[in-house]
C-alpha cells in the first residue's frame, strides 16, 4: 500500500462512518406519524434514499420525525441546511421527490412549486 | 442509501448481558419490516457504561438507548425507525431532573470525558480495517513512513509529553531514545496487554474496540527505534480481544500496512501476538519477556534494562497498550495539540476502568488533572443507594485507598504517589461504608501474595507474613503490636523486593493503616467490625418483635443452630454454634435478622426453652 492507495481507501470507506460523524449540510426529515404513512411517506422516503445514492450525494442525511401538523398535505418532508434555513415540501410522490433530490440536493436549488410556507430558524 | 447507522457495542461487558441477542432480534425486525437497505448494524466495541449494557447508539440522531433486550426490539424498530421518535422505555434518565436524555452528547457520562485514546472504542466495527482507515488510520503511519526521520518522531513524542500508561509512568519519548541508540540488533518492541489488575479493564477494551490503533502505533515506533519485529503479549483471559487482535493484525498484512517495505519504503515491521497464561507478574517487563521466550515468568535484576538486554538479550522497548494506542493521535494531530491536554508534569489523558460501589460501572477517559470527585461523582454517577464513599482504591492490588478527605486531588502520577498510591494502570475501585478497610487490605494482599512468583524472598515470605496477621486481625484476634509489625513489615518488603510487584504489594497496608488506624483499632481493642464486614467479629441474632415464626431461617439455616422457642410462634440463634454465614439474614423477609459488630460490649440474648423445627429431620443438641 502506498499513500495514495490509502487515500482512495479511506474515500471509500468514509461513507460507511459519515453517518456517525454527523455535520452534513443537508438534513432531510421525513414525517412519519400515522397520516404520513398513509399517504406514502415511505415510497417518498425510500426513492429519495435511492436517488441520493445513486447521485452519490454524500453531504445529507435522512431522518425520519413524527407529525408536522399538516395532515392534509402529507407527505411532507423538511429540508434543514446548515445554515439554519429550513424548507418544507408537501403533497409529495415518487416524483416529486425525486425531482427535489435533483435541484434541492444536487444543486442547491429550492423547487418553489412544491414548498410550502416558508419558516427561518431564530438561531 | 443507508439512513441510519444502529451501534450495538459488543465489548465484553455487554456481551454478557446479552448483546448477541439484542444484534440478532434487531437484524430480524429489520429485514421483516423491509428496513434492511436503509438501517445498517454495525458492532463495535465497548462504549464505556458497562453497567447499562447492552447498550446501543443510533446515529444520525445520537440516540443512546441501554439496558435493551431482545424482547424490546420490535418496539423499538416501530417507534426509532418506522415512527422516528425516541423509545422513552430505553433512555436514560437526567439524575437530577429526571427528564430522559435524547441524544448521547447530553448523557452525564459521556458529555464530561475527553476522548484520545477510546476516541473509535464504540464507534467502528473493530473487525473491519476500512471504518479505521475511515477515521484517519494509518494516515499517521503514512506520514512519518514517506516524510519524517526516525529522530523527528522521537522528538514529536518527547514534545507531547506522552508518559507510559501502564503504571510508572516513564517518559515514552525518552525509553524509545534509548532503544534507538542501542547499538546491537535485531531490536523488539512489546506491547504489554498482561493486563491483570481485579477491576481493571481498560487495555482489553482498547484491544476489543480499536486493536488497529494500537498496531499502528506499534509501527510506528518500530520505525522510530529502528525495531523491526513487535510481540504482543496478552493474557489467554481475554479471548475476545485476542479473536479481534489477531483479524486486525491479519487484515493489516493483506493490505500491506504490515510486513516488508511499508509505504514503499526500505522498512520492514512484523508483529505477532503471545498469549499469556493470566500470571500477575507477567506484566512486569522482565518476567514478560521470559513469559515470551517461553521461560518460566519470573523477573530479574534491572540494569540491564530491556533497553539494553531485553527479549533474547537484544534491545527491547515495552509500552502499554495505552501507550501504543495513543501515539497515532499524536502523529496525527501533532505533539502540541497533544500537550494541552492534562497538567504541568503529565501530558494528556488517561482512561479509568471505574468498579466496585458506583453507580456507572464502565470505562470513561479524561485529561490529567481532573479530581477523583469529577470522575467517581461527575461521570461515574457516585455511589448508588444512598450509601456514603468510603474510599477510592487505585492502581488496582498494587495501589492504595484514597479516603474522602482527598477527593480533590487531581489525578495525576506525582499526587496519588503523595497520598501512598499509585496511578497503576487506572482501575478505580469505589467503596462505600459498607467495606471494611481491613478486610480491603486483607483481599489485595491475599492476591499479591498468590500472585507472587516465589524467586525473591522478602516478596515470598514477606507478603505471607502480612497476611498472616491481616487474617488475624480479622478474626478478632489481633494485638496492637501487630500494627507496629504490619509497618515494619510493609517497609521492608517494599524495600528489598526484586520487581514491582513485591515493592507496591504493601500499600494497600500502608495507605489504609495511614488514614483508617481507627478500623484497625476497632478489630483487635473492642473485637468489633466497624463496617460488618470481617466474619469472625459478627453476630446474629433474631429480633423477636419482627420474628413471625415461619421459619425459613431455620431451614436455610447450614448448620442446624436455628431452633425453634419452645412452645411460642418464635425462632433463637444458639450463638456459640453460629458461623455467621449469613444465610438467615438473606431468607428473611420480616427484618427479623440482627447483624451486630459490637465486640466485646455484645450481650448474648438469654437462651429459652428450645424445640426442634417443625419438620426438619435433624439431631437436635440443644
Amino acid at each position: 500500500m502506498n499513500l495514495e492507495e490509502l487515500k482512495k481507501l479511506k474515500e471509500k470507506a468514509q461513507r460507511q462512518v459519515a453517518l456517525r460523524e454527523g455535520n452534513k449540510k443537508y438534513r432531510v426529515v421525513v414525517s412519519m406519524g400515522t397520516s404520513g404513512i398513509a399517504a406514502g411517506a415511505r415510497d417518498v422516503m425510500k426513492t429519495m434514499l435511492d436517488e441520493i445514492e445513486k447521485r452519490g450525494l454524500d453531504d445529507v442525511e435522512v431522518r425520519v420525525t413524527g407529525e408536522h401538523g399538516l395532515e392534509d398535505v402529507e407527505p411532507v418532508i423538511r429540508i434543514e441546511e446548515a445554515g439554519g434555513e429550513e424548507t418544507t415540501y408537501a403533497r409529495l410522490d415518487a416524483e416529486k421527490a425525486k425531482k427535489i433530490v435533483a435541484e434541492h440536493l444536487g444543486k442547491g436549488k429550492k423547487v418553489e412549486n412544491l414548498a410550502v410556507g416558508k419558516q427561518k430558524k431564530t438561531e | 442509501m443507508i439512513r441510519s447507522n444502529v451501534l450495538v457495542c459488543g465489548g465484553a461487558g455487554c456481551l454478557s448481558s446479552g448483546c448477541h441477542a439484542v444484534q440478532d432480534a434487531l437484524k430480524q425486525e429489520l429485514t421483516k419490516r423491509g428496513l434492511d437497505k436503509e438501517i445498517n448494524i454495525v458492532v463495535t466495541g465497548c462504549m464505556g457504561p458497562c453497567d447499562l449494557g447492552p447498550v446501543i447508539l443510533v446515529h444520525p440522531d445520537g440516540t443512546f438507548y441501554q439496558r435493551v433486550t431482545a424482547l424490546d426490539v420490535p418496539a423499538l424498530v416501530e417507534e426509532h425507525f418506522i415512527k422516528g421518535r425516541a423509545y422513552a422505555k430505553l433512555l436514560p434518565k437526567d439524575e437530577v431532573s429526571a427528564n430522559l436524555i435524547t441524544t448521547q452528547r447530553d448523557f452525564g457520562f459521556f458529555a464530561k470525558q475527553e476522548k484520545i485514546v477510546l476516541a473509535n472504542c464504540g464507534l467502528i466495527d473493530a473487525e473491519n480495517i476500512e471504518e479505521y482507515i475511515a477515521r484517519d488510520g494509518y494516515a499517521a503511519l503514512g506520514t512519518v513512513l514517506t516524510t519524517k526521520k526516525p529522530a523527528d518522531v522521537i522528538a514529536e513524542i518527547k514534545l507531547s509529553g506522552l508518559r507510559g500508561r501502564g503504571g510508572a509512568g516513564f517518559p515514552t519519548g525518552v525509553k524509545w531514545e534509548l532503544l534507538a541508540k542501542a547499538p546491537a540488533t535485531p531490536k523488539f518492541l512489546i506491547c504489554n496487554a498482561d493486563e491483570g489488575d481485579p477491576g481493571a479493564f481498560m487495555n482489553r477494551a482498547v484491544l476489543e474496540g480499536d486493536p488497529h490503533a494500537v498496531l499502528e502505533g506499534m509501527i510506528i515506533g518500530g520505525y522510530a527505534t529502528g525495531a523491526s519485529r513487535g510481540f504482543i503479549y496478552i493474557r489467554a483471559e481475554y479471548p475476545l480481544a485476542i479473536k479481534r487482535l489477531q483479524i486486525a493484525i491479519d487484515q493489516a498484512y493483506q493490505h500491506g500496512l504490515l510486513g516488508k517495505n511499508l509505504f514503499e519504503t526500505d522498512f520492514s515491521f512484523d508483529i505477532e501476538m503471545r498469549i499469556g497464561a493470566g500470571a500477575f507478574v507477567c506484566g512486569e517487563e522482565t518476567a514478560l519477556m521470559r513469559s515470551i521466550e517461553g521461560r518460566r515468568g519470573q523477573p530479574s535484576p534491572r540494569p540491564p534494562f530491556p533497553a539494553q538486554r531485553g527479549l533474547w538479550g537484544k534491545p527491547t522497548n515495552i509500552n502499554n497498550v495505552e501507550t501504543w494506542a495513543t501515539v497515532p493521535a499524536i502523529i496525527r494531530k501533532g505533539a502540541n495539540w497533544y500537550n494541552q491536554f492534562g497538567t504541568e508534569k503529565t501530558k494528556g489523558t488517561k482512561v479509568f476502568a471505574l468498579a466496585g460501589k458506583i453507580r456507572n460501572t464502565g470505562l470513561v477517559e479524561v485529561p490529567y488533572g481532573t479530581t477523583l470527585r469529577q470522575i467517581i461523582f461527575g461521570i461515574g454517577g457516585g455511589i448508588p443507594g444512598g450509601k456514603k464513599f468510603k474510599a477510592v482504591q487505585t492502581g488496582g492490588p498494587s495501589g492504595g485507598v484514597i479516603p474522602a478527605e482527598h477527593l480533590d486531588t487531581p489525578v495525576e502520577y506525582e499526587s496519588l504517589q503523595k497520598l501512598g498510591s499509585i496511578m497503576g494502570s487506572g482501575g478505580m475501585v469505589v467503596m462505600d461504608e459498607d467495606s471494611c478497610m481491613v478486610d480491603v487490605a486483607r483481599f489485595f494482599l491475599e492476591f499479591c501474595c498468590d500472585e507472587s512468583c516465589g524467586k525473591c524472598p522478602p516478596c515470598r515470605v514477606g507478603t505471607k507474613q502480612i497476611l498472616n496477621i491481616l487474617e488475624r486481625i480479622c478474626a478478632g484476634e489481633g494485638q496492637m503490636e501487630d500494627l507496629d509489625k504490619l509497618e515494619q513489615l510493609a517497609a521492608v518488603v517494599k524495600d528489598a523486593s526484586l520487581c514491582g510487584l513485591g515493592q507496591t504489594a504493601p500499600n494497600p497496608v500502608q495507605t489504609t493503616l495511614r488514614y483508617f488506624r481507627a478500623e484497625y483499632e476497632a478489630h483487635i481493642k473492642e473485637k468489633r467490625c466497624p463496617a460488618k464486614v470481617c466474619r469472625g467479629l459478627l453476630t446474629y441474632t433474631i429480633h423477636y418483635d419482627n420474628c413471625v415464626g415461619c421459619s425459613i431461617c431455620a431451614r436455610n439455616c447450614p448448620t442446624n443452630t436455628i431452633l425453634k422457642v419452645k412452645g411460642q410462634k418464635k425462632y433463637y440463634i444458639i450463638e456459640d454454634d453460629c458461623i455467621q454465614c449469613g444465610a438467615c439474614l438473606d431468607v428473611c423477609k420480616f427484618n427479623a435478622i440482627l447483624k451486630a459488630s459490637d465486640g466485646v460490649a455484645h450481650v448474648v440474648p438469654p437462651k429459652p426453652e428450645l424445640e426442634p423445627v417443625p419438620g426438619r429431620k435433624v439431631m437436635v443438641t440443644a
